[in-house]
């Protein structure tokens, strides 16, 4: 072993800098840089949407109605051309990306929290607590959600907030789910076993020996979770029980060309590919995100 | 009363299972002691109530299901099963510890070594910085962890069986507790490294004259590390004696079993003998001796009444009908 035989002061050199070297090249590899780089776009783009976008996203023109995309024979006037109100695609799709990414990533972290919180009380403390939460959670995963949103938007109207909060009142239910399987799993493990014997506390126990062991489901269900969101907050939008028009979502955008397809398939193309890097990014951040945070393959 | 009293006196300790098929009486009326700097070992075969024992010591019996119906654990004069849950979590890991069977199992996957060794310091000493780290180093060299610094930084997988079940022995000491239970801690490791551990926690031993409790099956083992041994059947302790006592001159039927069943090179036996037949259900035990299906001196009276310990001699008791007579 090292410690017999002592280390020369060289390899100690060369080691230190090779961990250096890697501690980077973390960053390098292409299934981070490619999904990373396209979300920062996108963020940039929400944020600094006024300053991009090369029109006002509601601005009609009813003669520059159905121009196609520059380069399908269109003008470099409308790069991906214009809806049926000849609004410029390319500026809502700019636009829409700062509803369809606040909704998503808001709704992700409010059930993702919930929902991970409840798994992880119901799977540690079992019993009649776990019976009820679970109960609660069948219901949550059975109702169907567009009602919920419906109802909603009927009493609260319409709105942001409206379309967050109905998104997030059942959506918690399925990390509750997948968690609580989990820490049934971890519960019984000797090194909880172990937390006890050295005097943790339940709370203790639960925050800090079972969380990191569930944050890798919990991680891939979020992920996953991105397109599913948006586009239930498109269905939502579809039947009016979504972000009012006339703000732009990538969502409604979708649902505004679905009856011109045939002819104008521009409209519905650019802010459904906008959904699909988004949701594939998403995933493929969500995977190298759980090879960085499990320690057994960080080494590979 | 004070200068006599033992660091830990175990009393009429019963833990049972309340379950749809009816009550398991897992641990059923134990009594043992202990001072400081002393071993007991506690010897039984596979579902004897050791692990329960000790399990129960802590209070970290198996829930739902499980309880503590009654009994008393002294520990340094104190009830512990009279404290609150969070008095007693202030004794976990600080003055009580406990090793457990499996070290792949008992280490968090996600944290460093050095990590898992620190909690407890900063959970009861409240340790920080330097200190915290010093003691750390500390715990991992009582176990004799070669270059201890570096190692503090590797995780669980990065580490061999051996080297992680010294790790788990590390967190055990960490807080320089008064007892430490160790439950089967070679079972899961190869012999030679089993030799290498058990007289690592010798060393530990003679260096800071902690108490402890092995729970073994292995009678070889039991023999090597422990002053005294009690021999559990079925939830009962049925004999407590000093090791050599307990090889030279066993009183309780299953005991003699016990120790003609061990291979020993200094006898030359064609075969090993074997107990026949097999341990009771703990659900709804028949009255009379527990082992008295089993034991080839069976007489009217082991099927009636349950013999009480009685003692063969000063440190010598069995819990045996033919002791008495």
């Amino acid at each position: 072993m090292d410690v017999a035989l002592g280390r020369p002061e060289i390899l100690v050199d060369v080691g230190e800098r090779r961990r250096a070297a890697r501690r980077w090249d973390v960053f390098l590899q292409l299934n981070f840089l490619i999904p990373a780089t396209v979300l920062l776009i996108m963020v940039i783009g929400a944020i600094f949407a006024p300053q991009i976008a090369p029109y006002d996203p509601l601005q009609t023109s009813l003669s520059a109605r159905l121009q196609p995309p520059a380069f399908a024979g269109g003008t470099d006037a409308h790069l991906l051309g214009t809806d049926k109100l000849g609004r410029d695609v390319l500026s809502r799709i700019i636009y829409g990306a700062r509803v369809s990414l606040s909704v998503s990533l808001l709704v992700i972290l409010i059930t993702g929290t919930i929902g991970t919180a409840l798994g992880i009380v119901s799977g540690y403390f079992g019993g009649w607590l776990d019976g009820l939460l679970m109960r609660v959670t069948d219901i949550s995963l059975a109702f169907p959600a567009i009602l919920i949103a419906l109802l909603l938007a009927v009493t609260l109207g319409p709105s942001f907030t409206t379309v967050v909060l109905a998104i997030s009142l059942l959506g918690w239910a399925g990390y509750a789910r997948l968690i609580r399987g989990e820490v049934l799993k971890l519960r019984n493990a000797d090194f909880v076993l172990q937390a006890r014997i050295i005097g943790c506390s339940p709370l203790r126990i639960m925050l800090t020996h079972v969380f990191p062991n569930v944050i890798n489901p919990m991680l891939i269900l979020a992920t996953l979770s991105v397109g599913l969101v948006i586009l239930i907050e498109s269905a939502l939008s579809y039947l009016g029980a979504g972000i009012p028009p006339p703000t732009p979502t990538w969502g409604s955008m979708v649902s505004d060309g679905r009856g011109l397809i045939d002819t104008a398939w521009w409209i519905s193309f650019f802010p459904g590919l906008a959904i699909g890097l988004v949701v594939l990014s998403g995933n493929f951040l969500g995977d190298w995100l759980r090879d960085r945070l499990d320690p057994r393959l960080r080494q590979i | 009363m004070a200068a006599a009293q033992p660091l830990l006196q175990v009393e009429d300790l019963r833990t049972y299972f309340f379950t749809r098929r009816g009550v398991v009486k897992a641990v059923d009326g134990v009594s043992f002691s202990l001072e400081a700097g002393e071993t007991l070992g506690i010897v039984g075969e596979s579902g004897s109530g050791k692990t329960m024992t000790s399990l129960s010591l802590l209070r970290l019996i198996p829930q739902p299901g499980g309880k503590i119906v009654g009994g008393k654990v002294l520990f340094d004069g104190v009830d512990l099963l009279q404290l609150s849950e969070s008095e007693m979590r202030d004794y976990r890991g600080s003055k009580i510890s406990m090793i457990l069977q499996d070290p792949m199992a008992s280490l968090n996957p996600v944290y460093t070594v050095g990590e898992q060794v620190a909690e407890p310091l900063r959970q009861h000493q409240h340790l920080s910085g330097k200190a915290l780290w010093d003691q750390v180093t500390e715990a991992l060299r009582l176990l004799r962890i070669p270059s201890p610094r570096e190692r503090l930084q590797n995780y669980p997988h990065q580490m061999s069986g051996g080297m992680r079940q010294r790790v788990v022995g590390g967190i055990a000491v960490s807080c320089l507790p008064k007892l430490i239970i160790a439950d089967e801690p070679t079972t899961a490791l190869d012999a030679t490294i089993q030799a290498q551990y058990l007289a690592h926690l010798k060393d530990l031993q003679r260096e800071t004259n902690v108490a402890m409790i092995f729970v073994s099956h292995d009678f070889g083992i039991v023999g090597r590390m422990c002053d005294r041994v009690a021999v559990m059947y079925a939830g009962k302790i049925v004999e407590t004696a000093s090791v050599r006592d307990l090889f030279d001159n066993p009183q309780h039927p299953y005991t003699i079993g016990l120790v003609n069943s061990v291979p020993r090179l200094d006898r030359k036996v064609e075969r090993l003998a074997s107990i026949e037949g097999q341990p009771p259900q703990l659900l709804n035990l028949p009255p009379g001796c527990r082992f008295a299906p089993r034991c080839y001196a069976v007489f009217d009276r082991c099927h009636l009444e349950e013999p009480p310990e009685m003692s063969a001699s000063d440190d010598h008791s069995a819990a045996c009908w033919r002791v008495g007579a």
